[in-house]
């Protein structure tokens, strides 16, 4: 941010202008611009396209509590929405933390273990959602007999989501300054204490943009869930009952092809709950001060 | 306690662990029973006669990540840059959230908004179904472009000042110093972003099923339809049984290695670039 701040005010007029005839500048010029312009003009095409296409169509129906062929209700999936985020996140959070504590602060440096932790989080997180659909259904669905279910799809988030929230955590700890700890310990607090009472919550704000990008994330996953989730459009009633997301049951719309207007709705719903979590996210980010979260 | 953690970060070693034992012992009887090469190199995928070559995925796939390398790397690069040296200061931070924003979009919404608008245009302008190479690669273009600008410009704005500054005192001008001195040391960064790229449009599955068209077979013609390794899964998987159920999941071992290539050259690139 520094640097980028640096090289706006250190750019003054006088180098520019001198080469003003100079053709291969004016042509990189036009290159940069015309493709900054570009992406911003195609997502906010894709943005303003699905409005305009879908806001005349939401209507109080579509958040009728029950679903049927008549009235293609989104209620069941929101609630099953909530409810796969809550689980996922209550699966990967505390092993997510756990493991960004061991990192951190038990294992030493050069410590074997925790190079293949690191390593194994890395290989978790390039892995393809299809992957992780496909072994759900194989590990959780099929080999532990737990069907395709609310809960299947959730352990099966839970994997995908947990070296999002390593990470995140791992760097909001790193930021912690030993200082901290030092004081800690001086005080006479043990290792423990210092890392629940001391570390922890002053790493809070990047755990929580973490876990609102791991939020993100469930919200638009459907290939990880039509294996393991399932696609019935009905509220779930117990975590084994098979429950299809926000994300599920508009590919289910689309695919089916008969509710084109309600897909347009589907869609505008998702992207509201999209941007309001960028938008929750940025402002934790801003909370960290001023670190971004690709920085 | 320590032990706890220590268990805690053991949890996703047991993860990958799990899953590449899941996937190879359901996968490897089937490429036995297949034969390997007739599986990798078979360009014939007909389950109903228990033929299965997944050699028109593998292609389907190179294809539609090339298409997409070919339109979202260029852009991707060039909009870094001017996130880095050409962006007025009031429009950093609303381009910033947009590529965020960008990031954050599900791939149904990115398939649904490939299917009702660029189908039918690529119908109307180039013939053939809509459903095609080309919309794919149109489609993924766009959905790889927020890694490759974020990794780019992270990398740009780590090359030192002074080497804008030394192309400046040469007497370059602005853009030249920017183009032919920062972007070059810059380059294994943005090297590993597009890499990581290229992971993305591999994996993406829902947004390519949706726009794609999914017919088995090598496309000749950009207008043609295409199936990629991560949607021959989709497709099938959900009625698929024995053998045919079997060379699916052999299918996701194919796309679990290609990934794994491309995240260890990923790492390699990165730990070259941050040395």
């Amino acid at each position: 941010m520094t640097v980028r701040k640096e090289n706006i005010k250190k750019r003054s007029g006088t180098h520019r202008k001198s080469h003003r005839c100079d053709v291969i500048s004016i042509a990189l010029r036009l290159a940069v611009n015309l493709a900054a312009v570009t992406t911003a003009a195609v997502l906010i095409f894709i943005i303003v396209y699905i409005l305009i296409n879908g806001i005349p169509y939401i209507s109080a129906d579509l958040f009728a509590w029950k679903y049927n062929s008549e009235n293609v209700s989104m209620m069941p999936a929101i609630v099953n929405t909530i409810y796969m985020i809550a689980l996922a996140l209550l699966f990967s959070v505390p092993v997510g933390i756990g493991s960004a504590i061991y990192l951190t602060e038990y294992a030493k440096r050069g410590n074997k273990i925790a190079a293949c932790v690191k390593l194994t989080a890395e290989t978790l997180s390039g892995i393809p959602s299809i992957v992780y659909g496909l072994f759900g259904q194989l590990f959780f669905v099929k080999y532990l007999h737990m069907g395709l279910s609310l809960i299947s799809g959730a352990l099966t988030l839970a994997i995908m989501i947990l070296p999002l929230i390593m990470r995140t955590t791992e760097e909001a700890l790193v930021a912690v300054p030993d200082s901290y700890r030092e004081g800690s310990f001086g005080l006479g607090a043990g290792k423990l204490r210092t890392v629940f009472s001391v570390v922890l919550p002053s790493a809070v704000p990047g755990i929580i943009s973490g876990v609102i990008l791991a939020i993100g994330r469930i919200v638009g996953e459907s290939a990880a869930l039509i294996f393991t989730a399932g696609t019935v459009a009905e509220a779930a009633t117990s975590l084994l009952s098979s429950a299809r997301t926000l994300a599920v049951h508009m590919y289910a719309l689309s695919d089916e092809g008969l509710y084109l207007n309600q897909t347009y709705a589907t869609a505008v719903i998702l992207l509201v709950i999209v941007i309001f979590i960028n938008a929750l996210s940025e402002y934790t980010a801003k909370l960290l001060g001023g670190k971004t979260r690709n920085g | 306690m320590s032990v706890v953690f220590l268990l805690c970060a053991c949890i996703s070693v047991c993860a990958v662990a799990l899953i590449c034992f899941f996937l190879f012992v359901n996968g490897i009887p089937a490429i036995k029973e297949i034969g390997l090469l007739n599986f990798i190199s078979g360009t014939e995928w007909r389950p109903a006669n228990n033929v299965y070559g997944i050699f028109p995925m593998i292609v389907g796939s190179a294809y539609v990540t090339a298409g997409a390398l070919l339109l979202g790397v260029p852009v991707g690069i060039l909009t870094a840059a001017f996130m880095a040296y050409f962006c007025p200061a009031r429009l950093y931070k609303p381009l910033k959230t947009a590529i965020n924003l960008m990031a954050g979009i599900p791939s149904v919404v990115y398939g649904f908004f490939g299917l009702v608008v660029m189908v039918p245009f690529i119908r109307h302008n180039f013939g053939g179904r809509g459903m095609s190479v080309l919309a794919a690669s149109l489609l993924l273009g766009i959905m790889i472009l927020p890694t490759i600008i974020s990794v780019s410009e992270t990398s740009i704005l780590a090359v030192p000042k002074n080497y804008y500054e030394g192309g400046l005192a040469l007497g370059a001008s602005h853009e030249r110093s920017v183009f032919f001195t920062v972007l070059p040391a810059a380059k294994s960064g943005i090297f590993a972003g597009v890499v990581l790229g290229v992971g993305r449009a591999v994996g993406e599955t829902m947004a390519v099923m949706m726009v794609a068209g999914n017919q088995p077979v090598i496309p000749q013609k950009l207008t043609n339809g295409v199936r990629t390794l991560t949607t021959n899964i989709v497709m099938e998987m959900g009625y698929a049984t024995d053998l045919h159920r079997r060379a699916l999941i052999a299918t996701a071992i194919v796309l679990f290695i290609f990934i794994l290539i491309i995240n260890i050259s990923f790492s390699i690139i990165k730990m070259r670039s941050d040395k």
